[in-house]
């Protein structure tokens, strides 16, 4: 009985989120927001992936804009100087950064937790350097201006009306896959390598592997959102993928609740309308804030935000549910 | 290169390198003491020059005790950030210590940032601006501060952990926290302890770079990642060790700089930094994952 309400509620929260997209590029809607939405989408994307790697699998990393910024700059490299069809540039980005990934998975998974923060980290700033350095070989000295818009056809996703469907499509394809993903066999074994590595090891998994099998995946997510980044925008700087940036994803998915799919919507949210100056005029306060948020949430809810909360509704439910069928 | 280029060249990573000797210095004893890696640290040195900078021009004090105060400060920040942040969580995770070390950097850097300064400021040279000759090539006097504030610390901290008690319990703390505690140390006096001392290390590095480079409410961020390189090349275990690795990693960006050519060598000069950090994980990776497993 219980499981079947929580299903119910869960179809309930997951249909009006679906109505609230749906509705939200209107003008009479949400109007000037449509864009705050696109930008949520947008880091929903990567935040799914950083969830995948560090809340389920256990893996720190502090360099996730690199992948996020790897993907903005080739799209735009290959559209802008090379004249390449966006999609295909799109694809080419995500296949180049899941081969990048995969390179340097093997290398950075010798080491662990503290160690392995620092040298994502420091992976991260090599990037931050080498796309600060592509600037002025294909564009302007501050970035790349003048990136063509996705288009179907003669259909181009050129407004913030159109590129809101397109962003929120990927978004929401790419949850459920990463929802399927940790509900299926390898969603388990990426738990077990987060317990302990040496009885997941025993128990056949092979730890390494997974491991740069889902850097991997959050790579190519991270790439993905790029590129979209950069379709919309349209113009690449190194701003987006600077340390504070991938401080930031953190933060993300920190608040998303680190094992949770589609807290990563939430995470992205929260973290996107804490530092939207129209919204709230947080202004460069929003650091404070971020750094606040992620010392309380790991002081008392090392499991994220969005879990802690959930659970609390599951609670009070529960509570309501007994008062209800009481004699 | 002749040789007073070779002087000069050498001094102008000797300067650079003492800082991050001394930022390695606060990594080394934070980590031996609690096994945590400290992502604030370069906050500290942050920290003392920002809050010097405003003692001394929003506050009107003095140098001297503007530098003082600066340093016992950015101390209390240290112990602050032990006591609010890292104490608290029991059975605290690796990931969840890197996370709150990160979301403390974050607030101490947003907090100096709204209600220090976010200009670039650097402070008064504490003897003057004339330049000191020595074998032909020009030396800041305060090239002589940061060096000697470097090396007196190196020499206090080596004679406090090896001829007073506090400092034979911190050793012993960091070697076997469990035993320790037998024989009456109190590990988490004893972590307190260590933030603090490894903040006012950063404090000090801080003021006495101040006047030398520009210091902004950013620049923590690469002055710890410096070191935390200098701090590995040391590998962790020994301050001396990890001074050496600062300057070292100083000497190496000074003479990669001076080869270099280019409009980006700043940039090329954080990349040596970064590249040389990879370098030794992994090289390490081996006895790195060991520590982790025993340690």
């Amino acid at each position: 009985m219980l499981a079947r309400l929580k299903s119910n509620w869960s179809y309930l929260a997951i249909a009006s989120l679906f109505v609230v997209l749906i509705l939200a590029p209107f003008h009479w809607f949400l109007g000037q927001y449509t864009t705050l939405m696109i930008f949520i989408g947008i880091y929903t994307i990567v935040t799914v992936g950083l969830c995948l790697l560090m809340g389920y699998t256990g893996q720190v990393s502090l360099g996730q804009a690199a992948f996020f910024g790897m993907g903005a700059y080739i799209s735009a490299i290959l559209t802008t100087t090379y004249g390449v069809n966006p999609w295909l540039a799109m694809l080419a980005a995500a296949i180049m950064t899941g081969v990048f990934a995969y390179t340097i998975g093997y290398l950075i998974f010798r080491l662990k937790g503290n160690y392995l923060a620092m040298a994502t980290l420091g992976l991260g700033l090599i990037m931050l350097i080498v796309f600060r350095q592509l600037n002025p070989v294909f564009g302007e000295p501050d970035g790349i201006p003048g990136i063509p818009s996705l288009s179907i056809g003669g259909f181009a996703f050129d407004s913030p009306f159109r590129m809101f469907f397109l962003v929120w499509f990927f978004c929401l394809v790419i949850l459920f896959i990463s929802q399927n993903l940790v509900r299926s066999r390898i969603g388990r074994a990426l738990k077990a390598i987060h317990g302990n590595e040496s009885a997941a090891e025993s128990l056949g998994i092979n730890v390494t592997q997974f491991k740069v099998k889902i850097l991997v995946l959050s790579a190519v997510y991270a790439s993905l959102a790029g590129s979209l980044l950069a379709y919309h925008v349209p113009y690449v700087g190194t701003q987006p993928f600077d340390f504070m940036a991938s401080v930031r994803l953190v933060v993300m998915a920190v608040i998303g609740g680190l094992a949770s799919v589609w807290g990563a919507i939430f995470g992205a949210g929260a973290t996107r309308i804490l530092s939207d100056h129209l919204l709230l005029g947080f202004g460069d306060w929003d650091v404070v804030v971020y750094g606040f948020i992620l010392v309380l949430v790991m002081i008392f809810m090392p499991e994220g935000l969005f879990v802690k909360l959930k659970e609390l509704f599951e609670r009070l439910q529960l509570r309501y549910r007994k008062k209800g069928a009481g004699p | 290169m002749s040789s007073a280029q070779f002087v000069q060249c050498l001094i102008n990573g000797v300067t650079p390198g003492s800082i991050y000797a001394l930022v390695g210095l606060g990594f080394t004893i934070i980590y031996a003491v609690t096994k945590i890696i400290n992502f604030a640290q370069g906050e500290f040195v942050m920290l003392g020059g920002l809050v010097a900078y405003t003692l001394i021009h929003r506050a009107g004090i003095p140098l001297v005790p503007a530098l003082l105060l600066s340093i016992l400060i950015a101390a209390a920040v240290g112990a602050a950030m032990y006591l609010l942040a890292i104490r608290p969580p029991k059975k605290a995770s690796v990931v969840s210590l890197i996370i709150i070390t990160i979301g403390a950097a974050m607030f101490i850097r947003g907090i100096a940032g709204q209600e220090l300064t976010k200009d670039f400021v650097s402070l008064p040279s504490f003897s003057g601006e004339e330049p000191i000759s020595f074998l032909g090539a020009h030396i800041d006097p305060q090239v002589l501060w940061i060096i000697g504030a470097m090396v007196v610390v190196t020499i206090i901290l080596h004679l406090f952990l090896n001829y007073t008690m506090v400092g034979k319990a911190l050793k012993a703390c960091a070697i076997n926290p469990v035993a320790s505690s037998l024989v009456g140390i109190n590990p988490k006096t004893m972590a307190l302890i260590a933030f603090v001392l490894a903040a006012a290390i950063g404090g000090i590095g801080g003021v006495v770079c101040a006047p030398k480079i520009s210091m902004s409410y950013q620049a923590g961020v690469m002055l710890g990642l410096k070191g935390f390189v200098a701090a590995a090349i040391g590998g962790f275990g020994s301050p001396v060790a990890a001074v050496f690795g600062g300057l070292l990693l100083g000497i190496v960006e000074s003479f990669a700089v001076w080869i270099s050519w280019g409009p980006f060598t700043s940039d090329y000069k954080d990349a040596i930094a970064l590249v040389v950090l990879l370098f030794i994980l992994l090289l390490r990776s081996g006895k790195l994952a060991e520590e982790e497993r025993t340690g």
